[in-house]
């Protein structure tokens, strides 16, 4: 089935992007916020018939204040740990309102979106529960590595070594967070779904191709945005762009998908620019001293290592090169 | 299945669920409402229900599939008890605030600490505030009406709200009763297909949920509650059309042998099977007393309660569970407060009794009138809990 669905897909390129926008501007969201952006091209790239339904968390407090909405396709906002199953409920609706011919025939993607605490920690069931059931929907996480909504507070999904809120560096525990980021992709695939991908804003056009390929799937499919927050990492605005870019050269954050079990690294980053050089733009990492570094960077070498070996053992590593 | 037949309550309720064609079921087991999933599940897999049935990881979930799912315009259904429910608390705010008429069965059962799977109602008297429509139901045949009227009722367009059917878990849920079942031609005159005005449709996009300042807050609220009250209308117009066509009669309050009554017992639920029995016992002794059964807990029928009560001199109020610190139990101190502010009044005692599936019995009951009889020259204002080893 994800064969067949992927013998057509129709790749957008920089002339075939849509001009047409499902997620509006004139939005709260703060200045260079990095999840907007890839909240507003992966709308643009699932186009209208959608339905989306999105976490408490920023990204639906800064688009639905009554009496304005940044949706132009149907959005629900139920809580902050469920999105993955009001999804799974939208899908089961849509499917027997079809079957019993209540609604058209055709394909509707169904969107859950959450950020990394209503995916990592406190929606992480709900998720599993969406996942193993088979839905056919599209879980996207966007990623900002911390609880941004409520000020900045540590998730299990905040990078070791970060300031937050919540995991802030002091005398007694001078690294900030000293828990290492939970790896929801794999838990994710571990659910042996069709299509898992990881995508960041900087490669803008590889990160709005997957969420079409996880549209076209059958079947659940999983995509985790890196989202870069000016406000929550203590960076300058205009560097959001730069620091998704920046995360992927550095290997701390690859770029990969996973289709039907098997491992393909979109972006080999045979020379990885030093870890030093994506943390220094960010107050969140500024106490970390060289060898707490060098430390965390040998571990994000491994990480990205064990992906490079995964995708190594489905074949060739298949590059793309941005557009 | 059309005529009267002998049935377990939890099946029968599965039965009306089905000849209502439920679109969407989302749940998770949780005894004792596991004979109404179960039955369910097998109408799903049989083909004699064609619905998605939803086996989620949670109540939490079951709840949120079933705000999706009512939110696409499907009509859902979800049953829990006990701690299930206490898991749904957060969404079961949704569901009335998005105008989703969810349909939800309830067999009822106490709370934990300590873990007991047995029957009260301090599992939905946590919920009371949620906003839903509350029906409570005597017997199987009631429990089998109420599921078909509660989506009539919640998907009638002045209405759209959740309804949640009530029906003892074990005492009501698990026993053998006889029930009347309708032509499905009936059922389908009577419950035509739910067709929402507003849904989750790509050809007319709509932003559900979304972000309430202080400006708007307020006026939100006030709205859902004025749906919530205005229902009792709509909820008495469809009993009438029920009874037209299936010839048995609902009201929000039932009375028994309460016309000439000095004393009045109130209570909710199938225990009032028991409380009309021992009613027949103590007139037998020529005590002037009586019954009042609340069927609809929210929205409560104030007038409808006045009128049963306006004669007698005297009520005793069952709680079938408690409100820990305070001086009455839930029914208690609705009742207490409803009729405070009238001139002429009965004097109003609460009794908590058959909590965590403790029986509650004839004697119960005889025990309450008699308290009722005394309690009136002490002024006690306390509830009594019955039946406390000490």
């Amino acid at each position: 089935m994800t064969a067949d669905a992927l013998k057509d897909f129709q790749k957008l390129t920089a002339k075939t992007l849509p001009a047409e926008d499902m997620f509006a501007p004139g939005h709260r969201a703060c200045q260079g916020c990095g999840e907007v952006l890839a909240l507003r091209l992966l709308m643009k790239a699932v186009g209208p018939e959608a339905i989306a339904v999105s976490a408490t968390g920023c990204m639906e407090v800064v688009s639905s204040t009554f009496p304005q909405t940044s949706w132009r396709v149907p959005w629900i906002h139920v809580a902050f740990e469920n999105a993955a199953a009001a999804a799974s409920g939208v899908e089961a609706g849509f499917k027997v309102m079809r079957r019993k011919g209540r609604i058209p025939d055709k394909k509707t993607a169904i969107l859950a979106i959450a950020g990394d605490g209503g995916t990592a920690d406190i929606g992480l069931q709900a998720l599993s529960g969406a996942l193993e059931r088979g839905h056919d929907f599209v879980y996207i996480c966007l990623d900002n590595e911390a609880y941004m909504n409520t000020g900045i507070q540590r998730s299990s999904s905040t990078p070791y070594g970060a300031m937050t809120t919540t995991s802030p560096p002091g005398k007694h525990s001078p690294l900030g967070q000293v828990t290492w980021k939970k790896n929801m992709p794999a838990i994710a695939a571990a659910h042996n779904i069709p299509y898992v991908a990881t995508a960041s804003p900087a490669y803008h056009l590889d990160m709005m191709n997957k969420v079409r390929k996880a549209v076209a799937i059958p079947g659940p499919a999983y995509v985790h945005i890196f989202s870069p927050c000016p406000t929550g990492w203590r960076m300058r605005p205009e560097l959001s762009i730069e620091s998704a870019r920046l995360v992927v050269q550095t290997r701390a954050f690859p770029l990969y998908e996973v289709i039907n079990g098997r491992y393909i690294l979109n972006r080999k980053v045979s020379k990885p620019k030093p870890l030093k050089e994506y943390f220094q733009q960010q107050g969140r990492f500024r106490h970390l001293d060289d060898k707490a570094i060098a430390e965390i960077e040998a571990r994000l070498h491994a990480e990205y290592d064990k992906i490079a070996r995964l995708a190594a053992e489905g074949g060739p590593v298949k590059e793309e090169k941005e557009e | 299945m059309a005529g009267r037949t002998g049935i377990e309550v939890s099946l029968a309720l599965s039965e009306a669920v089905k000849m209502a064609d439920a679109d969407v079921i989302a749940a998770y087991p949780i005894t004792p409402q596991t004979h109404i999933v179960e039955h369910l599940a097998e109408l799903v897999a049989d083909g004699h229900l064609d619905a998605e049935f939803v086996p989620v990881e949670s109540e939490h979930s079951a709840m949120s599939a079933c705000v999706g799912s009512s939110a696409a315009g499907a009509r859902t259904f979800t049953a829990t008890s006990s701690q299930g429910l206490a898991l749904m608390h957060e969404i079961l705010y949704m569901a009335p605030a998005l105008r989703l008429p969810i349909i939800l069965a309830v067999a009822n059962r106490a709370l934990s600490a300590p873990i007991s799977i047995w029957n009260d109602h301090s599992d939905i008297m946590a919920e009371r505030d949620t906003g839903w429509i509350q029906l409570f139901a005597e017997n199987g045949q009631e429990v089998f009406d109420l599921t078909l009227q509660a989506f009539r009722i919640g998907e009638d367009p002045q209405v759209l709200l959740p309804v949640a059917v009530n029906l003892d878990g074990f005492t009501l849920s698990h026993v053998i009763e006889p029930v009347v079942f309708p032509e499905q031609k009936v059922v389908d005159q009577f419950l035509p297909v739910y067709r929402p005005k507003v849904r989750l449709d790509p050809a007319k996009p709509v932003s559900m949920g979304v972000f309430g300042i202080p400006e708007i807050y307020t006026e939100t609220k006030r709205a859902t509650e004025a749906a919530l009250l205005d229902s009792k209308a709509v909820i008495l117009r469809v009993w009438d059309e029920f009874e037209a066509l299936f010839g048995r009669k609902y009201r929000p309050i039932e009375t028994y042998r309460a016309e000439d009554a000095d004393t009045l017992l109130v209570a909710m639920g199938s225990v009032s099977e028991t409380a009309m029995t021992a009613v027949d016992e103590m007139r037998a002794e020529g005590k002037k007393v009586g019954l009042v059964r609340i069927r609809l807990w929210r929205p409560f029928p104030d007038e409808e309660f006045k009128a049963a009560v306006a004669k007698a001199r005297v009520l005793g109020v069952v709680d079938r569970s408690i409100t820990p610190g305070s001086h009455a139990g839930p029914v208690f101190m609705e009742i207490r407060s409803l009729l405070y502010a009238l001139p002429e009044r009965p004097a109003v005692f609460g009794f908590s009794l058959g909590l965590g599936g403790r029986d509650v019995t004839r004697e119960n009951f005889k025990y309450i009138y008699d308290q009722c009889q005394v309690l009136e020259d002490t002024g006690q204002d306390r509830y009594e809990m019955v039946g406390v080893m000490e």
